[in-house]
């Protein structure tokens, strides 16, 4: 092939990813977009815009039902999010420490499958467990308890990937050298493992706090009088058509994700270009 | 006979090595990865165990630092018995091969996190790790964190850590593997005067033979987790014990033959391209087959027929004529390859001691090798 | 001397590490399905269960109720919805695929510099609530919204209609289209991130290689950069293919009549009939219908993480 007609190839193939890139990116945020604009519609008939308002805004302040499920919400995600890095991380360890043990496929099968399990079925069979607990022993109540149970059954499993992901990069002399030096386990633990891992432990706690803040369908099932979470309350609204409340909940919470993830994703960068320019620095001949 | 032990057998009075390593197997899933290997290490020593990779070194250091547990044998160090120690409570130290510094903690805190360990007093520690960082000259970088330093100077932090809680014993996995040639040289020097000033025992892994060489006092030749040769490098170089050894440290020549004269004071073997007229006795039956193991830079090489060499009975002994198959030249010297009547190639390394040499040997000239009776080694294994 | 209470101290640590996930899971997890398949072939006796096994007259005797199965098996309706089910859930990752492969692709051969923000650029949707972005795309299909118009405008309601996506043109929300669309969309996200993570580690020189050795782009990309990129796509697609089979609140937002899947079927069971038994019936039905792609990605899961790299 000629060098022309290469580089000819080539220019087509950039063009073309651009171009590929572009509308993919544009099909993700149009909805958001769309969402965001029509928040300040001053016309409950939906899609026609008839004008600038924050009116849905300042209803948002008074509306009861959804700032109680914002508060249920907001506490049910707090829980499940430090409750999943925990357990998370204690099965990282396990899969990634401990090489062999008895039922270890089993065991890693059955902390990955709530990552893809539907969770219809997840929640279904999870209440009627619940149920059969509650007719026997008195308790859990269906509501905030029984809804936290469910959010960490998936939050586990989104925490775990995680954590294994980065304790898998993790140089293994590294805690040989701190036993090495006098640390007994566990202080190798807390003083060596967790502060290199501690960024993994964070993202896995947002990720699963995320996650809870959202879900509808574990929510609905597990759920019992009272506890009625933010996502149902929406949920409900938008089954029984377009409401522009629920376009200013999704602005203010568009918003909230915005800052945090682009703020998130600059501090990261900034910490990497520092460390790229220390390393080059160092290897510079003095 | 050799097996590494000193000469405490022959005098009771002689107290007990400081490391002594007895007996030692380890087996991981039916492969015995070192099999029965028994050192004695006195104390100050640099001790080096060489091999090339797979062959139990880093098995036997890893048992000795305590993360491996011998499947028989014992460890003993300075009368104590390691048996049941976890790392953690081993007055010893290891330097590792990629060095493991921590990367959230400062120059400082690395070297101070061992004595943190031990609960010295803040004051002591204070002095104590500005006393490492003096002896490895890094001071001024004392604020910095490990991917802020260059790759020799980490290897400094590592080897500073390792010695701030003087340890009875340093271990050093592949100390210089890291670094590339030049660094290699000048850290070699720097490295061995340290290791000498503070003057602790040390025990090395490495399969440079150039870094053994160099920077131990006595060097353990492994192979497949057994001990093939112990003994200072001169002695590992110049009297290999057997064949393998002979061909793991150096370059040699091997070649078979029999054992036809056998007196206290020399031997003559009889191989296919030459005789050999060989300065020292050996233990052995005549007829039998050995090997002779002679080093490139022992063998003289010229167009002439060699005079009388010196210790020689007469000029049928020691010489070998032979074609230039293989030239290789290296600036300070030269490698030829003689081919030899039977097919065998012998190599001889010669100096260039002067920039221009007359005469000089080229490919498809006819040359004679020839070489004294003190040069070759008599193997029987 | 201290060989044996150390040893037995680490065994412990070890022990309770293993265990309390172990623990949890077991119970939380393998029990509920127990639970189902024991209720699923229980007789429900208006708001208790009869027992299963009972001693009566000296024998014991079974009291399994299979009804509930073989109404699956043979009412068309069940079986129609399982099959739809599966059938848009394999729609949706090829589209997913289809589009997120290139997406991807591209992503990953992008200037280094540029890729972090790119890949934020496309986190920021998934950490964005998805009830909320399934929502607004009801917004832009119903009448008068920016895609139904846009559709409008390209004259592609009409090629829809024709495919059989929508009824007729003009009515885009509650169609198979729609579901797909909204899908698709929720579930891109877990097919460009394996797969990106992926391509991004593939080593390039590979691509050096084939072109010396006389390939063209093209057929070095389906040579050698598709091959390699194989695990990325058995993750992505098991990502999405397998929580789609169980989809609730997309076919319930943006589905119709048309598309029955087979979450809304057991919501509704439950629910609305009522009738725990034939809920636990028909999870238990799908469960086995997305057994073999599960273990496929249990097994991809258990291996990645012996994998050292």
């Amino acid at each position: 092939m000629s060098t022309r007609a290469r580089r000819g190839g080539q220019n087509l193939t950039r063009w073309f990813g651009r171009g590929w890139l572009g509308a993919g990116y544009l099909f993700l945020y149009i909805p958001i977009v769309a969402l965001v604009l029509y928040s300040f519609n001053d016309s409950s008939v939906p899609n026609v815009w008839q004008g600038f308002t924050v009116k849905w805004y300042r209803a948002l302040a008074s509306d009861r039902e959804l700032l109680d499920g914002l508060w249920l919400s907001l506490k049910i995600a707090f829980v499940t999010a430090t409750s999943s890095v925990v357990l998370g991380t204690l099965a990282a360890f396990a899969l990634v420490k401990y090489r062999r043990f008895g039922g270890r496929t089993l065991f890693a099968g059955m902390v990955a499958a709530p990552l893809v399990m539907p969770e219809v079925i997840i929640g279904l069979s999870l209440l009627l467990m619940l149920v059969s607990v509650q007719r026997a022993l008195g308790f859990p109540e269906r509501g905030m308890v029984t809804i936290w149970l469910g959010h960490l059954l998936l939050g586990m499993a989104y925490a775990t990937v995680v954590v294994q992901a980065r304790l898998q990069t993790l140089n293994a002399q590294l805690e040989e050298a701190a036993m090495d030096l006098g640390a007994r386990p566990w202080e190798v633990f807390h003083l060596v493992t967790l502060p290199m891992i501690a960024q993994a432990l964070l993202s896995a706690w947002l990720l699963t706090f995320t996650l809870s803040l959202d879900d509808v369908v574990l929510s609905a099932f597990l759920s019992g009088p009272g506890a009625t979470t933010m996502p149902l309350v929406i949920f409900s609204r938008a089954r029984l058509g377009l409401n522009p409340s629920v376009n200013a909940v999704a602005t203010l919470i568009v918003l909230a994700v915005s800052i945090g993830v682009v703020v998130a994703s600059w501090l990261i960068a900034r910490q990497e270009r520092q460390r790229a320019l220390d390393i080059a620095a160092a290897a510079r001949p003095t | 006979m050799d097996n590494g032990g000193l000469c405490a057998l022959l005098d009771p009075m002689q107290p007990a090595p400081f490391l002594q390593i007895q007996d030692i197997v380890k087996d991981f899933d039916g492969h015995r990865a070192v099999d029965h290997v028994s050192i004695d290490i006195a104390k100050g020593e640099v001790f080096a165990l060489l091999g090339s990779s797979g062959c139990g070194k880093t098995t036997l250091l890893r048992m000795l630092a305590g993360f491996e547990t011998p499947t028989s044998g014992t460890i003993t160090l300075d009368g104590h018995d390691l048996a049941g120690l976890p790392p953690y409570e081993r007055p010893l130290n290891m330097m590792f091969q990629s060095y493991a510094l921590f990367p959230h903690l400062t120059v400082w805190d690395n070297i101070a996190f061992g004595l943190r360990r031990a609960r010295m007093p803040a004051d002591e520690m204070r002095q104590r790790v500005e006393a490492m960082l003096k002896l490895v000259q890094l001071t001024a970088f004392a604020k910095r964190k490990p991917h802020q330093l260059s790759g020799g100077q980490q290897q400094r932090v590592a080897l500073a850590r390792s010695l701030a809680k003087k340890p009875q014993l340093l271990l050093l996995d592949e100390p210089l593997g890291a670094l590339d040639k030049k660094l290699r040289e000048e850290t070699q020097i720097e490295l061995a005067h340290i290791i000498e000033d503070v003057g602790v025992t040390c025990v090395m892994v490495t399969h440079d033979q150039e870094e053994a060489m160099t920077m131990a006092s006595r060097i353990a030749v492994m192979s497949e987790g057994r001990l093939l040769q112990v003994g200072a490098p001169g002695e590992i170089y110049e009297t290999p014990a057997n064949r393998f050894v002979a061909d793991f440290i150096g370059n040699v020549n091997l070649m078979d033959g029999r054992l036809v004269e056998d007196e206290p004071g020399h031997v003559v073997v009889e191989c296919a391209d030459c005789r050999h007229y060989i300065g020292h006795g050996i233990t052995g039956t005549l007829g039998m087959p050995v090997t002779v193991a002679l080093r490139p830079e022992k063998i003289r090489v010229g167009r002439a027929a060699p005079v009388t060499v010196e210790g020689v009975p007469d000029a049928a002994f020691n010489r070998a004529r032979g074609t230039v198959s293989e030239m290789s030249y290296f600036g300070s010297f030269t490698v030829y390859h003689l081919a030899l009547p039977s097919g065998a190639v012998l190599k001889v390394s010669q100096s260039n001691t002067e920039r221009e040499r007359g005469g000089q040997l080229t490919w498809g000239d006819e040359a004679w090798a020839s070489w004294s009776t003190l040069s070759p080694v008599v193997l029987t294994s | 001397m201290t060989k044996p209470s150390l040893r037995g101290r680490l065994r412990r640590g070890r022990a309770a590490v293993i265990a309390i996930p172990t623990l949890w899971l077991l119970v939380f997890f393998m029990l509920p399905f127990l639970v189902v398949m024991k209720i699923s072939v229980s007789e429900m006796d208006g708001a208790t269960f009869q027992d299963l096994v009972r001693l009566q007259d000296g024998s014991i005797a079974f009291n399994l109720k299979f009804a509930n199965y073989l109404l699956l098996v043979q009412d068309d309706l069940y079986f129609s919805t399982y099959l739809s089910s599966l059938k848009y859930a394999a729609v949706t990752t090829v589209a997913c695929l289809f589009i997120g492969y290139p997406f991807a692709y591209f992503m990953a051969r992008a200037r280094p510099t540029v890729q972090p923000a790119l890949l934020m650029l496309v986190m920021l949707p998934f950490w964005t609530s998805f009830l909320l972005r399934v929502y607004a795309w009801k917004g832009l299909l119903t009448e008068n919204g920016w895609a139904a118009n846009a559709i409008d405008a390209l004259g592609l309601d009409h090629v829809l209609a024709a495919v059989g996506l929508i009824p007729a043109p003009g009515q885009l929300m509650n169609t198979p289209f729609s579901l797909v669309l909204g899908m698709t969309y929720t579930y891109l996200p877990f097919m460009i991130l394996p797969l990106y993570s992926n391509l991004s580690k593939m080593d390039l020189r590979l691509l050096e290689a084939a072109a010396d050795l006389g390939a063209t782009a093209w057929v070095a990309f389906w040579t050698v950069t598709v091959p390699l990129s194989r695990a990325g796509i058995i993750a992505g697609s098991m990502l999405v293919f397998i929580p789609c089979v169980g989809e609730y609140v997309i076919p319930e937002l943006l589905g119709g009549p048309q598309t029955q899947m087979i979450g809304r079927t057991l919501w509704d069971e439950f629910f609305s009939n009522n009738d725990w038994p034939m809920a636990c019936a028909v999870t238990v039905a799908m469960v086995l219908l997305i057994i073999v792609p599960l273990a496929v990605f249990s097994r991809y899961q258990a291996e990645s993480t012996e994998r050292r790299p």
